[in-house]
């Protein structure tokens, strides 16, 4: 991405993004490793009735949270889609939320 | 006829009480007895937040049914559940096959946890006590406990 602090001088938001970008290439490989939850913490079984569960995997807006961001793992992502959809139809979980 | 395992959620207005509910019930239950199935367990969650509006009303009445029968039985029953208006929603979904799949790999992950633990020589079960604590950090490398020496 091409450096825009020529543009965003001046912009009260602006220069704090170019703060963190500065910081960003300070330490470029310092990303924690992702772990997919259910692998790691061994849940087989991912129910559309455990809210608690499903919870974190459905931000403020509704969406379902992508793989690249949660890190979890192909298969469980599956499951855990197919569990949120069954939670919305019955009000568990909502579509959006805005 | 096939058995299989299914369950039904369904929702009721917040203000039904509780002879309602048993009515819907025991319409339910009719239903299920004459297509000659059978109701598992029952159980009522009580009155609970809807994610979204339904009907007006922000809250319902959950109550979950493992109903055991045909595919049948369930189609039936689901047109009922549809012509109902005292449900104001509801779902159906066949557990049976996806219990099986769950079964099969706690106790695939169990018996290979053992085997594992056995070659090392080790008791297959582990001990209280046994092996680093896990704490903060550490907790997430549980998942390589098996190839540790």
């Amino acid at each position: 991405m091409p450096t825009r602090r020529g543009r965003s001088t001046g912009r009260g938001r602006g220069d704090k993004k170019v703060a963190d970008k500065q910081q960003a290439q300070r330490r470029p490989m310092f990303r924690r490793r992702k772990v997919c939850k259910f692998c790691a913490d061994k849940i087989d079984d991912i129910n559309y009735k455990d809210v608690k569960l499903l919870g974190p995997f459905v931000p403020e807006r509704g969406k379902i949270l992508p793989r690249r961001i949660s890190g979890t793992c192909a298969m469980h992502q599956r499951k855990l889609q197919t569990a949120i959809k069954r939670a919305r139809q019955i009000a568990l979980l909502p579509y959006v939320t805005d | 006829m096939a058995e299989r395992e299914y369950e039904l959620v369904y929702i009721l207005p917040p203000d039904t009480t509780e002879q309602q509910a048993a009515e819907v019930h025991d319409q339910i239950a009719a239903v299920v007895a004459r297509m000659s199935g059978r109701i598992e367990r029952t159980e009522n969650w009580g009155r609970r937040r809807l994610a979204y509006q339904i009907a007006r009303s922000k809250e319902g009445v959950y109550v979950l049914e493992v109903i055991i029968g045909s595919g049948d039985l369930m189609k039936e029953l689901d047109r009922r559940l549809k012509v109902m208006d005292q449900v104001v929603r509801h779902l159906v979904v066949r557990v049976d096959e996806e219990k099986k799949v769950v079964d099969r790999t706690r106790t695939k992950r169990q018996t290979e946890s053992e085997r594992r633990r056995v070659r090392r020589g080790l008791p297959p079960v582990r001990q209280p006590g046994e092996g680093r604590q896990a704490d903060g950090d550490d907790a997430d490398d549980d998942r390589f406990e098996g190839m540790e020496s």
